[in-house]
Formats: C-alpha cells, sequence, structure tokens
C-alpha cells in the first residue's frame, strides 16, 4: 500500500466505520421490533404457542428440521408444515398420530425418535407451528414443500 | 527437569500448550462424528437410536465450536505476552481455567450423548431461564454460564497483561476481538418467546461470531504470524490489519441482514442485507493480498516452511469459502430459493475450516514447535507430513463443498423451482441426492486421513529428543 495511506488513516476507518455502521445497525434494529407485532402476529401468541416452542426447544428439533429455513438439513421444513399437512381440519389430528408412530422403521430411511410426548404437549407444538406458518416470511418458502 | 524453554520468550507462554493440545484432540472427535453423519445421510437409521442424527449434529457443531475457542484462548495466551513484552498476569489462572473450561465441555458432550436431550433440559432446570435447543446454542444453560466464567477470567488474565506491559495494534485487535466474542455471547441468555425476535436475536452471536468479531482475531493472529514469519516492518503490517478488520466491520455489521430476509424481520432487509453482505469477501480478498505480499516480501527465510504455507492457506481457503461461496447465495432474489438447502451446508463448512479451522492451525503450525522445545521449526521430516496434512484436509474440504453444492443446486431445481404440485418433498429430494452424499462420505473419509497425517507430524522421533536434550543441556 502507499505510503500516502497511513496507518492512522486506516486506523481513523476502522474505528468511525465500525462506530457508524453498528449506530445504524441499531437502527435497523429499532425498525425491525416496532414492525414484529404486525409481521408475527403477537396478539395470536397463545400460552400454548409459547409452551410448544419450549417443547420444540427442550426436544432439540432443530437438530434435524429446519424451522424458516435455519436448522438443520437432514429433515423436512416445518415452519409451513401446517399448510402442508392439513391446516386447521387436518394438522392437530396428522400431527398426534405422526409423531406417536415414530420411528417409522423402514431400513435405511432417515429415522425420527421416539419423543414420548403428551397428547398435551403435541398439541402444543401443533399450536406453534399454525402461529409459526403465519409469521410474514416476505413469502418464504417458495412452495408449499418447504 | 526443570529447564526453562530457550525458544519461548516468556516462560509464561507455555501455558498455550494444553490448550492447544486440547484443541486438536476435540478436532478429531469433530471429524469423526461428521463422519458419523456422513454415513447417516446416505444409511438413514446408521446408529439409530443410539445416536440420533441430532445428537450426532450437536456433537459436531459444539466440539468445533469449542475447540476453536481452546485455539483462540491459546493463542491469545501465546501471543499476548510476546506483544505486550512480559509475563502473562497469572499462569496459574490459565491452567486453572483450562481445567474448568476442558470439563465443562467433556460433560456437556458426555450428556448429549448419554441423556436424552429433554432428560438433559430437565437435570439442569432449562424451564427457569430457557436457552437450550436453539441450533449451535444446544449447550445447557448453566454450562453457557460457566463458559461466561471462563471467558471472564481469561478476559481478565489477558487484559491486566495487555495493560502492564506494550499495546501494539495487533494485541489491541485481538483484545477487542475476543472482548466482542463474550459480549456477544451474551445473546445467547435472551430466548424472547416470539420465534422472530429469537431468531433476530439468535444472529447476534452467530453472524456477530463469525463474520464480525472473530474476523479481528483472524485478523491479528495471521498479522501476529506474518510479522514473526517474514519479518516484515510491523508499521506495514499494522496498516494493512487496520484495513482488513475496517473492512470486515463495516460490511459484517450490517451484512447481519443477510439472515433475516425470510424470518419474520421487515422487507427493508431484504435490500440492505444483500448490499452489504455481498460486500463481505472484500475483507477476505484483502487478507489474501495481505499474506501474499507479506510473504513476498519477506525479510527471511523462516525454516517452518508449513506455518508459512498454513497462513497463506488459510487467507485463500477462507476467501473462497466465506467470500466466494457466500456471495453465491447471499442476494435476496437467489436466498429466496437457496436458503436452508444443502448450499448453506456447503458455504458453512468451506468458511468455517479456511477461516477458523485454518487460522487456529496457522498458530498452532508457528507456535508449537516453539512449546515444545524444538525450536523455529520441526524436521523436514515432520513439515512435510503436517504439509500432507494441509493439502489432503483442504482438498478434501474443497471436495466436500463441491458435493454439497452440487446437491443443493439440484435440490434447489427439484424442491424450490418448481410451484406447488410439482415440486418433489423434501424426503424423495433427497434420495435424488445420494450420489452426492456418498461422494461427500469419501471426501469426509479423505478429510480424515489427511487429519491422521497431520496430527501424526506431531510425533517426536528419536532424533528430535535428543535434538533437543542437546538444546537443553548446551
Amino acid at each position: 500500500m502507499s505510503e500516502t495511506f497511513t496507518k492512522s488513516m486506516a486506523r481513523n476507518i476502522y474505528f468511525g466505520g465500525s462506530v457508524f455502521f453498528f449506530l445504524v445497525f441499531l437502527a435497523l434494529t429499532y425498525h425491525t421490533e416496532q414492525t414484529f407485532p404486525e409481521r408475527t402476529n403477537a396478539s395470536q401468541m397463545t400460552e400454548a404457542v409459547v409452551r410448544g416452542k419450549l417443547v420444540w426447544e427442550q426436544n432439540n428439533c432443530i437438530g434435524c428440521h429446519t424451522l424458516l429455513g435455519e436448522g438443520a438439513y437432514f429433515a423436512p421444513e416445518l415452519g409451513n408444515v401446517f399448510v402442508r399437512r392439513g391446516e386447521d381440519a387436518g394438522f392437530k389430528p396428522f400431527l398426534q398420530a405422526w409423531m406417536k408412530i415414530q420411528p417409522l422403521g423402514v431400513p435405511g430411511r432417515r429415522a425420527m425418535p421416539q419423543f414420548h410426548l403428551s397428547d398435551q404437549e403435541v398439541d402444543d407444538i401443533a399450536e406453534f407451528l399454525k402461529w409459526t406458518s403465519k409469521i410474514n416470511t416476505n413469502k418464504w418458502p417458495p412452495n408449499k414443500e418447504g | 527437569m526443570n529447564i526453562a524453554n530457550p525458544h519461548l520468550k516468556f516462560a509464561s507462554q507455555a501455558v498455550a500448550k494444553p490448550y492447544f493440545v486440547f484443541a486438536l484432540i476435540l478436532f478429531l472427535g469433530q471429524v469423526l462424528f461428521g463422519l458419523i453423519m456422513g454415513l447417516q445421510y446416505v444409511v438413514g437409521d446408521f446408529l439409530f437410536p443410539l445416536i440420533p442424527f441430532n445428537v450426532a449434529r450437536m456433537v459436531h457443531t459444539n466440539l468445533l465450536i469449542v475447540w476453536l475457542l481452546f485455539g483462540f484462548m491459546g493463542a491469545a495466551y501465546y501471543l499476548i505476552p510476546e506483544e505486550a513484552d512480559r509475563e502473562l498476569h497469572s499462569p496459574l489462572l490459565a491452567k486453572i481455567l483450562f481445567w474448568v473450561f476442558a470439563a465443562a465441555g467433556v460433560l456437556t458432550i458426555l450428556g448429549y450423548l448419554f441423556v436424552p436431550y429433554a432428560g438433559l433440559a430437565k437435570m439442569t432446570g432449562n424451564d427457569l431461564l430457557p436457552t437450550m435447543g436453539r441450533e449451535f446454542l444446544e449447550q445447557p444453560t448453566i454450562t453457557k454460564m460457566g463458559i461466561v466464567v471462563v471467558a471472564l477470567g481469561f478476559l481478565y488474565n489477558i487484559g491486566m497483561t495487555l495493560l502492564k506491559g506494550r499495546k501494539t495494534t495487533i494485541s489491541l485487535v485481538m483484545m477487542t476481538g475476543l472482548i466482542g466474542l463474550a459480549v456477544f455471547f451474551l445473546f445467547s441468555f435472551y430466548n424472547p418467546e416470539n420465534l422472530a425476535r429469537d431468531k433476530y436475536y439468535w444472529w447476534f452471536v452467530v453472524h456477530l461470531w463469525v463474520e464480525g468479531v472473530w474476523e479481528l482475531i483472524m485478523g491479528a493472529m495471521l498479522a501476529f504470524v506474518l510479522v514473526k514469519i517474514t519479518g516484515v516492518d510491523r508499521e506495514v503490517v499494522e496498516k494493512w490489519l487496520y484495513v482488513i478488520i475496517a473492512m470486515a466491520l463495516i460490511t459484517g455489521i450490517i451484512g447481519t441482514g443477510h439472515h433475516f430476509f425470510w424470518i419474520g424481520a421487515p422487507e427493508v432487509w431484504l435490500w440492505v442485507g444483500s448490499i452489504f453482505s455481498a460486500l463481505e469477501p472484500v475483507p477476505f480478498f484483502a487478507m489474501v493480498l495481505f499474506a501474499f505480499s507479506m510473504v513476498s516480501k519477506r525479510r527471511r527465510q523462516h525454516p517452518n516452511r508449513a506455518a508459512t504455507l498454513w497462513a497463506k492457506g488459510t487467507t485463500v481457503t477462507a476467501f473462497f469459502g466465506a467470500g466466494v461461496w457466500g456471495f453465491l447465495h447471499t442476494l435476496a432474489p437467489v436466498n429466496y430459493y437457496t436458503h436452508g438447502s444443502q448450499l448453506t451446508a456447503a458455504h458453512g463448512h468451506l468458511a468455517f475450516y479456511g477461516a477458523y479451522a485454518m487460522i487456529v492451525m496457522t498458530l498452532i503450525s508457528y507456535a508449537m514447535p516453539r512449546l515444545r522445545g524444538i525450536g523455529e521449526a520441526n524436521d523436514e521430516r515432520s513439515q512435510t507430513m503436517e504439509v500432507w496434512g494441509f493439502w489432503l484436509m483442504t482438498l478434501s474440504m474443497v471436495l466436500i463443498t463441491l458435493f454439497l453444492t452440487a446437491a443443493g443446486v439440484m435440490q434447489v431445481m427439484l424442491q424450490r423451482l418448481p410451484t406447488d404440485g410439482t415440486a418433489l418433498s423434501f424426503m424423495t429430494t433427497v434420495d435424488q441426492l445420494q450420489v452426492f452424499f456418498w461422494l461427500r462420505l469419501a471426501a469426509g473419509v479423505g478429510f480424515f486421513i489427511g487429519l491422521g497425517c497431520y496430527l501424526f507430524s506431531f510425533k517426536r522421533r528419536g532424533q528430535d529428543v535428543l535434538v533437543g536434550v542437546a538444546a537443553a543441556s548446551a
């Protein structure tokens, strides 16, 4: 690098640039916070949704699945599983049945453990996934398959 | 025998050694679990239900994080005294924290392996302050608290050393990066009930670590090794370092936005995240220029050619893994189709290996011969073995990345691009990708062999021992 560009100039760009953009980041975070209640339908976050999130977390579901595209990439996306599996009419019965028959025991197929969840816990997860499917995700995923 | 190591400037730098050794043991564990998962990708019920995929993945990623943290800490204990030109504030504290951190790490991994996760959550009182069950932050809350305690003790120790000693740019940048690492980790205790908000702040740990403050740590470690092996004027090196970290933070902080496209955050991030993260390759490219121009301007031919190779290699691999492979899917219109596909996995592997695994191995390569009392460099045969390890691991990781990229492109074509009705389901899609996953597994075996060569290069042969004894008695 040329001699006219000195170390102290580089240092000033580092300090000034990082402080400035960190402040911009905070401003954008403030803006994001303002939009969350509406974009996530926070008013519909029932106690069941909150309990369901905890069941989701305490069984490490993210270790295989993705949720809104984040997680492991070993098992299907569940952010829109409510839409994929029956919506209001069919999703809860589907999930109850699905959780009970795991593992499927098909040789060579990726296997999901049996988590021994109570009916209440499965219902809570269902409520959590239903609420999740209604978050405004800028239209992601592109189709029902997630 | 209690002979001071003549190859260390300060005796207290020796505390770095157990950190490096333990880091490499954990690295070996990480790769073994990677192989288990690679096999589970093609034989879905392999080791089921003994080690379900979610457990193997948790062990694989957590071991990665922990071994890199051990590597960073070892690097700090080695370079901070040398830069500050004084002994470490408290070598005893560094030794105690080593055992605390190692014990906490081992217990946590054993917990993952032998207790069902829900049971682990119950045992450790996750209900009281729920922080578990989020990707990479799966550690029980009590382990997270332990990490904070270790980090505070560690920062106190190197901070005191720095305060009392010479303050160089390299040590200040290293310190800033490590403080940032600890500060952003605190967000792991914030787990809002609203999933979108949870995900938003989760990235304050994950992104602001790997595409933020960790780049400061990487830059400082790289600069330190380059000063040592090239003998280039410190002023020049430090100017480069400032340019690199300036670019890293200017692009990387707002670049966090590329994770906010589809998780419930507002549309503004589609633009802001795309633009800033598209510039994130710049600091990595600057690191390539930095390493190669310092080596070409070197004032001495350092006998440790392996360390020179690692220093150059980490910048190039990080540029491709973090820079190019990140850029490939960082623009929102592209990411709409690739988000959470095998392309993400491809990028993650080459980026972490290139930037962080390799920078730790760069420092280990430079420092370990001295820490072991061998001298500036290992003998030729050991270095040749190390260079074999470098190439086998690096090329294998490039292949893993290419196979996962191919799998990801195909996944997008089968599962994401078609409309409802014609798109294949996830499970049908992965069946179509089997051949790529088999090839990836083969490349993983290649990586394991490379790691074997690398670890074997540390084997001390009879001749070395004699040289060591001769040096010690001279």
